[in-house]
C-alpha cells in the first residue's frame, strides 16, 4: 500500500466524514463494472440512472399510505382490500415489481401483525419503495418470528398481553401490507391528511399510525 | 440450503437499530448496484429465484459481514460469470476482451416504466385441484435440500393449518436449479408461537406465525 493511497489518507484524516470520503473500494469496484458492463453494451447507463431515480424519488411509502387511508375512509374500498389486495391497491394506480401478488392485513384491537423476510429482504416495493437497512438486517430477520413483543418493544411499541400478534414471514411471492388502525379523534382530518399520519413502519407492523399529522400541533 | 441466511429463530445477532430518516440509498454506488441487478435480470438468463441462492451461497462469515448491496453486487458478478455474460479477466481488468462483441442492452431508459409497473408475476395457470383447503391441519415435512428452499429451518416438522389458498405459484426449489417452474399450490399456513418455540416463549396462546409454503412442504396431520 502507497502512502499516496487516496482511500487509506482519507481514512487517516477524516475518519467518519465518510460524505466527503474519496470513493471506496467498494465504490471504485461498483464503479468499474459499470463501465465495463456499458463497454460490453450489456446495461444502458441511461436505464440505471431511471432505476436509481424511481426508487428514491418515485416508489415510496406515500403510496402506501393513499391505499391505508383510503381503507379508513371507504369502508367498500376496505373490504376490496381485504379480500383482493392487488386489484385493490392497483386501483390507486399502484403495482408491478414485487408487488405482483399483495395480501392486506387488518390491525384490530384484537390482532396486531408483523410482516418479516427471514430468508431474505422481500418487500412491497410498489407501496413502500425500498426497504430500510434494519428491515434487511441480521437483528431483524433472525428475531422477528421468534420473540415479535421484544422486537416490537425495541421499536418502542409495548402491547398489551391480550392483543394476538401475527407475524407474516414473506417466504414466497406474496407481499404483505399491514393496515393500521385508523387513530381515535381523527374524524374531522381529510384523507390526505389521513395519510399523513400512516408511516412505512406502521405499515410493516414495527408502530402504530400517527395521531397527529407531521407538524400539527398536539 | 441450511445456510447462514436461514435465519429465523436465531439469537445473538444484535440490537435492532433503526436510522432515523434513512436515506434510500446510503451512497451511489448502492443504487448503481441495485440498478445493475435488475437491468442484467432483463437479460432473462436466470430468474429470481436463482438470484437468491447465488447470495446464499455466499460463504456465511462473509454473508454476515457484507452490507446487504455488497451481497447483491457478488451475487451479480457470480451470476454473470456463470452464465458467460462477462469473463473473470474483464472483471479483473474492468474492459471487455478486445475480441469480444457488443451487446444491444436488455433493459432501455424508456422500458423501466415498464418493467416496475407491470412486474414479472409468479402465479401460473393451472387445472390442479389444491391438496389443502382453510382450516386443514398440516404437518411440514422435515426435508433439508442442499440447494434453495423456501421452507425456512425454524418451520420442519411443525404443526399448522391452513389459512388461506394463494393459488398455484413457480416453486422456487426447482426453479433455483434451472429444473423447471413445477408450479404448485401455495398456501399460507398458520403456526402458533408455542408450536414454533415452545410452551415457554413469551407469547400468547394466541400468538401465531403465518408462512407462505408450497404445497410439496406439506403433508396432512390426523
Amino acid at each position: 500500500m502507497s502512502a499516496h493511497d487516496p482511500d487509506r489518507n482519507h481514512d487517516h484524516d477524516h475518519h467518519g466524514e465518510s460524505h466527503q470520503a474519496a470513493p471506496s473500494e467498494l465504490a471504485l469496484r461498483v464503479a468499474a463494472l459499470e463501465s465495463l458492463l456499458v463497454e460490453k453494451g450489456l446495461v444502458d447507463q441511461a436505464a440505471l440512472d431511471v432505476l436509481v431515480d424511481t426508487y428514491e424519488h418515485r416508489i415510496g411509502p406515500r403510496n402506501g399510505a393513499k391505499v391505508v387511508a383510503r381503507a379508513w375512509v371507504d369502508p367498500a374500498y376496505k373490504a376490496r382490500l381485504l379480500s383482493d389486495a392487488t386489484a385493490a391497491i392497483a386501483e390507486l394506480g399502484f403495482g408491478g415489481l414485487q408487488g405482483e401478488h399483495m395480501v392486506a392485513v387488518e390491525n384490530t384491537p384484537k390482532v396486531h401483525n408483523l410482516v418479516v423476510c427471514t430468508l431474505c429482504s422481500c418487500y412491497p416495493l410498489p407501496i413502500l419503495g425500498l426497504p430500510p437497512v434494519w428491515y434487511k438486517s441480521s437483528p431483524y430477520r433472525s428475531r422477528a418470528v421468534l420473540d415479535p413483543r421484544g422486537v416490537l418493544e425495541e421499536f418502542g411499541l409495548r402491547l398489551p398481553a391480550e392483543t394476538a400478534i401475527r407475524v407474516w414471514d414473506s417466504t414466497a411471492e406474496i407481499r404483505y401490507l399491514v393496515v393500521p388502525e385508523r387513530p381515535a379523534g381523527t374524524d374531522r382530518l381529510n384523507e390526505e391528511q389521513l395519510a399523513s399520519l400512516v408511516t412505512r413502519d406502521a405499515m410493516i407492523g414495527v408502530a402504530l399510525a400517527l395521531t397527529n399529522p407531521p407538524g400539527a400541533a398536539p | 440450503m441450511n445456510g447462514v441466511h436461514d435465519m429465523g429463530g436465531m439469537h445473538g445477532m444484535g440490537p435492532i437499530a433503526p436510522e432515523r430518516d434513512e436515506p434510500v440509498f446510503h451512497e451511489p454506488w448502492e443504487g448503481r448496484v441495485y440498478a445493475m441487478v435488475r437491468a442484467m435480470g432483463a437479460w432473462r438468463k436466470w430468474n429470481i429465484d436463482a438470484s437468491r441462492h447465488q447470495r446464499e451461497l455466499i460463504p456465511p462469515a462473509q454473508y454476515l459481514r457484507m452490507s446487504y448491496y455488497e451481497k447483491w453486487l457478488t451475487g451479480l458478478v457470480e451470476l454473470m460469470v456463470k452464465h458467460g455474460l462477462v469473463t473473470r479477466a474483464e472483471i479483473e481488468s474492468g474492459h471487455a476482451t478486445p475480441a469480444a462483441p457488443k451487446a444491444q442492452p436488455a433493459l432501455a431508459a424508456d422500458t423501466v416504466a415498464t418493467l416496475t409497473a407491470k412486474g414479472s408475476p409468479a402465479d401460473r395457470k393451472t387445472q390442479a385441484a389444491p391438496r389443502f383447503q382453510p382450516g386443514n391441519a398440516i404437518i411440514t415435512r422435515n426435508i433439508h435440500p442442499a440447494g434453495h428452499t423456501r421452507l425456512p429451518r425454524y418451520a420442519r416438522a411443525k404443526r399448522g393449518t391452513i389459512d388461506r389458498v394463494h393459488g398455484v405459484f413457480v416453486f422456487p426449489d426447482t426453479n433455483a436449479a434451472f429444473q423447471g417452474e413445477s408450479p404448485q399450490h401455495l398456501y399460507s399456513v398458520r403456526f402458533t408461537a408455542r408450536e414454533l418455540w415452545g410452551n415457554q416463549a413469551p407469547a400468547s396462546a394466541e400468538d401465531a406465525v403465518y408462512i407462505d409454503l408450497w404445497e410439496s412442504y406439506l403433508d396432512p396431520a390426523a
